[in-house]
């Protein structure tokens, strides 16, 4: 197998904070991987750095063949994302949030007015298309997001906490899709969970990032083993203790406050 | 092209569907026109200036412009905010391609507004001297809406949240107003007014739109329109080199 994303000693740092801390590691082409950890442990900061949205401070990154940092027009070329917290447009409509989406990823047209109508049917958004995504619910704009990261077919998708919210059903349906794509595309999957029972069924490989470091990687059979439990979830937090991480403090949250009385 | 295309697309539907948007940013220079413009009106006459409603107009159409225009560019920061802005940045469209997309539609979008001040001033009655000339008068709105925009892009690419929106208008937006010659005339200024008026890139435009409308003009139109141009091209660059490091 070849080696599609390959990380090497990683560092990033936010003033005087390390998120994530000399991380190595490689992902095999068609590969489901696991990326797991707590909160603020960096996972969606080491996505940001493998996507090109952020700098590393120090380590080479390598996402199939190139570097993000001095090709990131290539790099993005080669993979979809899913992000963790929202980046749909709410004042365009469902329908519309695809097209742009379509036209960024040089889907060609009637490809992408087919696949737009054959996802949203599948994520049961089909009869909300021209609705606007402010009067969307939590759970309908991430499936949303969801179908707009399955538009285009991309090398490797990232899936940042996809499942985020969403009911048994749902994810169920979502992972399956997903699968799919791996099995007939060979899509290389990268994501993280907080549900540990999908990473254990879909993973191939899981790595466990705590305190910006991995502390495991491995199949989910051999994190059990070496930590002499019966579950991923046992596992998990044999490896990463039982305390509650505190995540930095969002000013996002309050801004988007602001920004609505705003435009009252 | 077509990806250029789409994201100005997505700034001219969200203008066009802000409706209390268009009506609210409308407020300010009819303020300006009835207050002002009817309010200085004699006092200019008797000055031998003619009418400062015609005077004025100009102006207030830059005015209204410039306002749209630096907010649009600054929009940035809602898109940042709201998680649109990675969307675009993670997909495989150049930096430099998604600002000048973002800017064309925020520049569309600050036209448009321009011009709908200037049918309203029409209301008022300011008269252009020939109506034919607003066609080029609104090539020049287009030029000052350009640079303004990508001004807002170079601010919001330097700034984390709208907390320094405050400073921004008053130390830069409002400035940048009120030492552009958009209410007075440029003649017979005190020294440093003068310099001020001469480094501010607004003087040129509403000199410009002057000439084309009401035939009054003091850099000339030529001037006007070399210096607009150029500095909306370094605006543009600064604007996409700002953009270009921004990180999610």
């Amino acid at each position: 197998m070849n080696t599609i994303i390959e990380v090497k000693s990683l560092t990033k740092k936010f003033d005087g904070l390390t998120a994530v801390d000399n991380v190595s590691f490689n992902v095999e082409t068609g590969e489901i991987f696991a990326f797991l950890g707590p909160n603020g442990a960096g996972k969606s900061t080491t996505i940001k750095m493998l996507t090109t949205l952020l700098r590393p401070s120090s380590g080479n990154i390598i996402v199939n063949g190139h570097d993000p940092v001095n090709h990131p027009d290539a790099v993005r070329r080669s993979f979809g994302i899913v992000f963790q917290d929202p980046s749909l447009d709410e004042d365009l409509t469902a329908w519309e949030n695809m097209e742009i989406h379509g036209v960024l990823y040089d889907v060609p047209s009637s490809t992408l007015k087919q696949k737009s109508e054959e996802l949203l049917k599948f994520v049961d958004l089909w009869s909300r298309k021209d609705n606007f995504v402010k009067e969307f619910s939590g759970g309908m704009k991430r499936r949303l997001e969801i179908a707009r990261g399955l538009l285009h077919l991309p090398k490797i998708i990232f899936l940042d906490e996809p499942t985020l919210g969403l009911d048994p059903q749902t994810r169920n349906h979502i992972w399956a899709y997903v699968r799919d794509l791996n099995k007939n595309a060979g899509t290389t999957v990268f994501f993280t969970t907080h549900y540990m029972e999908e990473a254990d069924k879909i993973a191939q490989r899981i790595a466990i990032i705590d305190h910006g470091k991995i502390i495991a990687i491995g199949t989910s059979n051999d994190l059990k083993k070496q930590t002499n439990t019966n579950s991923l979830e046992d596992a998990f937090l044999a490896l990463t203790g039982s305390t509650i991480r505190e995540e930095a403090v969002n000013p996002n949250d309050r801004m988007r406050k602001m920004h609505k009385m705003w435009r009252k | 092209m077509k990806k250029i295309y789409i994201l100005w697309l997505r700034q001219i539907k969200k203008y066009l569907r802000s409706k209390s948007r268009i009506v609210g940013s409308l407020g300010q220079p009819l303020l300006f026109l009835i207050a002002l413009g009817y309010g200085l009106n004699s006092v200019f006459q008797q000055a031998g200036q003619g009418s400062y409603l015609n005077f004025l107009s100009p102006g207030i159409i830059a005015m209204s412009i410039i306002f749209t225009s630096i907010f649009s560019g600054m929009e940035v920061i809602w898109d940042r905010q709201f998680g649109f802005l990675k969307e675009t940045l993670a997909a495989p469209i150049s930096r430099f391609n998604i600002m000048i997309g973002r800017t064309l539609g925020g520049a569309t979008v600050a036209t448009m507004q321009g011009i709908i001040v200037m049918f309203i001033s029409l209301l008022f009655g300011f008269r252009p001297v020939s109506w034919i000339n607003m066609i080029p008068a609104i090539g020049i709105m287009f030029i000052i809406a350009l640079l303004f925009t990508s001004l807002g892009t170079m601010i919001a690419s330097l700034l984390e949240d709208m907390q320094g929106f405050h400073l921004i208008m008053n130390f830069l937006v409002m400035p940048i107003f009120f030492f552009s010659g958009a209410i007075f005339p440029l003649q017979g200024l005190p020294k440093v007014l003068v310099i001020i008026v001469r480094i501010n890139p607004l003087s040129y435009g509403i000199d410009a739109l002057r000439i084309l409308l009401i035939n009054v003009g003091h850099y000339g139109l030529g001037i006007d329109t070399i210096v607009l141009l150029s500095v909306t091209l370094i605006f543009l660059w600064l604007g996409s080199h700002f953009f270009k490091k921004i990180q999610i």
